[in-house]
C-alpha cells in the first residue's frame, strides 16, 4: 500500500481552485475510487459524476494529469505519483461543481442532426435486408458511450469556443453513422458543410487518441465525410460524373 | 446551431496540465519535416549527379527534360528563360510535394508541427482567431484528390523506373544484361514504399467505394480493392513517414554513385 497524492479543482462557473488530498492507494485502484474515497474520507461535498466504473456509461469524464480520461478507465498503476495527480473537469464544457459540466450542450446538438431516415421496407412485412459487410462499417461508430472526450480535447471547442458553429467529432461520428447506413436516404452533406462545420475540423486525431472505445473516428468518420463534402461542393469533375449518372 | 456559456479561460499558449513531453511530437515532427524540405530542395537545385548507369533519382522522375539517356523529350526548352535557374526536378517535384502537402496526415501533423494549431492535444494555442480549412487559404486542401490521380501516374513512373534499374550495360560490349545492384534493391524499396503511402491515400479509399453506402453493391474486385487500400490506410501516417525517408535516401545513394563516392555493389 502507498500514499498518492491529488490535487483536485474544486469550484464553480465562477472560479475555483485545486486543492491537494492524500489518498492510500491499493492494488487495482482506478483514479475513480481514489477520488470516491476523498469524496467519503476529506471532502463530503466534492462534486463528481458517475455510474456504471465499467467504462460503459461515459459519465466520469475528466481531465486527469491534463489528458482527457474516463476516471474509471484510469489505472493509478498507470500514473506516476511522484508528483500530486491533478484532476480537473473537461474545459469545454461549463463547470457546475467541482468535477462535473454541463454537457446538455450536446443534447441538443444532436437534435439538429437529421435523424435517420430509412428507405422503405424491403419486404412486405415491413422489414428491411442488409448485407453484413454494408453494416460492419457503421457499427465500429455504434460504440460510441458519449463521454464527449472527443469533444472536450477538440480544440476547434475547447480553445476556440465554436460551439455555435461546429458540432465536433462526437457529433461526425453520429452523421457518419447515419449517412453511411445501408438503409438510410437522408441527405446530410450540405448541413455538415454549411452549418455543422466539417470544415474546421484540421484533423489532429486528438479525438481519436482520447477515444475510450477506440473508435477511428478522423479516419473512418470526419474524413470519409470531407470526402463527401468534396464531391458535392469542392470538385468539378464529381459534379460533371453527378450529371451524367 | 446552439450557444453554450463556458467561462472558464482559455488556456494561454502551451498552457496545459499536462506532465508528459508533449512537445516532442511536433518538435519531431518539424525536425523530419524540415530536414526532408531542405534536402530535397537542395537536391532539385543541383541538376546535376542525379543519375548513374540506368539508376535515376526520383526527385527527377519522370525527367521531361534534361541532359541523361532518361529524358522523354530531350534537352532542356530553348523557351526556358536564360535569368531562371534550371533543373529537370523542377516541372516535376510540384506533384509529390503537393500531394504530400495536402495529405490527411500530413496536414494534421504539419498543421501542429508548424503552426501550433494547435501545438498538441489539450495545449494552450497561440492565437485566437481560427479559419480551420472551411475558407481561403486552407479551402485549398481540397484539391488532394487531383494531387492523388498524379501521384498515381507517379507510381506506374518510377515502377518503370525501378525495371530499368534492374538492367545493366557492359561497358567493354555494351551488351545490356538483366542483375541485381544494391541500387536496384534501393530503387524497386522506393517504389514499394511510395506505393504503400499512395495506395493508403484516404482519397482513394473514398473514389475507390467509400463514397458508397452499400458497398456489397459493388463488384468483387473493386471490393478487394477497397479492403486493401483500407488496409494500408491503417498504416497511413508509417507509410508516409516511411516513403519520405526512403525517396530521400534513395536520392543520396544515386548522388553518391553518381559523383563517384560510394560503388554501387553489384548483387547477381
Amino acid at each position: 500500500m502507498s500514499t498518492a497524492r491529488f490535487k483536485i479543482w474544486r469550484g464553480n462557473a465562477d472560479g475555483g481552485a485545486f486543492q491537494e488530498y492524500s489518498v492510500e492507494v491499493t492494488e487495482g485502484m482506478v483514479v475513480l475510487d481514489a477520488v470516491l474515497k476523498i469524496q467519503a474520507e476529506e471532502a463530503h461535498d466534492l462534486g463528481v459524476r458517475w455510474n456504471c466504473k465499467a467504462g460503459k456509461c461515459g459519465s466520469c469524464s475528466a481531465e486527469v494529469n491534463g489528458n482527457p480520461r474516463l476516471m474509471c478507465m484510469t489505472g493509478m498503476d498507470t500514473i506516476p505519483t511522484d508528483r500530486p495527480i491533478a484532476v480537473e473537469p473537461m474545459q469545454t464544457f461549463p463547470i457546475i461543481k467541482d468535477l462535473v459540466t454541463d454537457v446538455s450542450w450536446n443534447f441538443r446538438v444532436k437534435q439538429g442532426i437529421k435523424p435517420f431516415t430509412p428507405r422503405p421496407a424491403d419486404a412486405h412485412d415491413g422489414t428491411w435486408r442488409m448485407q453484413q459487410r454494408d453494416v460492419n462499417r457503421v457499427q465500429e461508430f455504434r460504440k460510441c458511450i458519449e463521454c464527449f472526450l472527443c469533444q472536450d480535447v477538440c480544440h476547434v471547442l475547447r480553445d476556440h469556443r465554436k460551439h455555435d458553429e461546429f458540432i465536433g467529432p462526437r457529433f461526425f461520428v453520429h452523421a457518419a453513422a447515419l449517412e453511411m447506413h445501408p438503409l438510410d436516404v437522408a441527405d446530410r452533406v450540405e448541413e455538415l458543410a454549411q452549418t455543422e462545420g466539417i470544415g474546421y475540423c484540421n484533423i489532429t486525431k486528438c479525438c481519436t487518441k482520447v477515444c475510450p472505445e477506440e473508435i477511428t473516428i478522423t479516419d473512418n468518420a470526419i474524413i470519409p465525410l470531407k470526402e463527401r463534402v468534396v464531391d458535392r461542393l469542392y470538385d468539378p469533375l464529381s459534379k460533371l460524373l453527378r450529371i451524367f449518372r | 446551431m446552439t450557444q453554450v456559456t463556458i467561462t472558464a479561460p482559455v488556456r494561454r499558449f502551451g498552457g496545459t496540465s499536462r506532465r508528459d513531453a508533449w512537445w516532442l511530437q511536433p518538435l519531431a515532427v518539424a525536425a523530419g519535416l524540415g530536414l526532408f524540405v531542405a534536402y530535397s530542395t537542395w537536391a532539385a537545385f543541383q541538376a546535376e549527379y542525379y543519375h548513374t548507369g540506368t539508376y535515376l533519382s526520383p526527385f527527377y522522375s519522370p525527367e521531361l527534360f534534361g541532359d541523361s539517356p532518361h529524358a522523354w523529350f530531350g534537352p532542356k526548352p530553348a523557351a526556358w528563360p536564360s535569368w531562371l535557374p534550371w533543373s529537370p526536378a523542377f516541372l516535376i517535384l510540384g506533384i509529390p510535394v503537393g500531394f504530400r502537402l495536402t495529405c490527411y496526415y500530413y496536414r494534421g501533423a504539419y498543421y501542429k508541427a508548424f503552426w501550433a494549431d494547435p501545438p498538441n492535444c489539450a495545449v494552450g494555442e497561440p492565437r485566437a482567431s481560427y479559419l480551420g480549412e472551411r475558407s481561403f487559404p486552407l479551402i485549398i486542401q481540397n484539391v488532394h484528390r487531383y494531387f492523388l490521380y498524379l501521384a498515381l501516374a507517379f507510381i506506374l513512373v518510377l515502377t518503370y523506373d525501378a525495371w530499368q534499374g534492374l538492367w545493366f550495360v557492359d561497358p567493354a560490349t555494351g551488351a545490356t544484361t538483366l542483375g541485381v545492384g544494391v541500387g536496384s534493391l534501393v530503387l524497386i524499396l522506393n517504389v514499394i514504399l511510395l506505393g504503400g503511402y499512395t495506395f493508403g491515400c484516404h482519397s482513394l479509399r473514398h473514389l475507390i467505394g467509400g463514397h458508397r453506402d452499400q458497398l456489397s453493391g459493388i463488384n468483387r474486385l473493386r471490393q478487394s480493392t477497397y479492403d486493401c487500400v483500407s488496409c494500408f490506410n491503417q498504416r497511413h501516417m508509417l507509410w508516409a513517414w516511411m516513403s519520405l525517408a526512403w525517396v530521400g535516401f534513395t536520392d543520396f545513394y544515386i548522388r553518391m554513385c553518381a559523383m563517384g563516392i560510394w560503388v554501387d555493389f553489384r548483387l547477381l
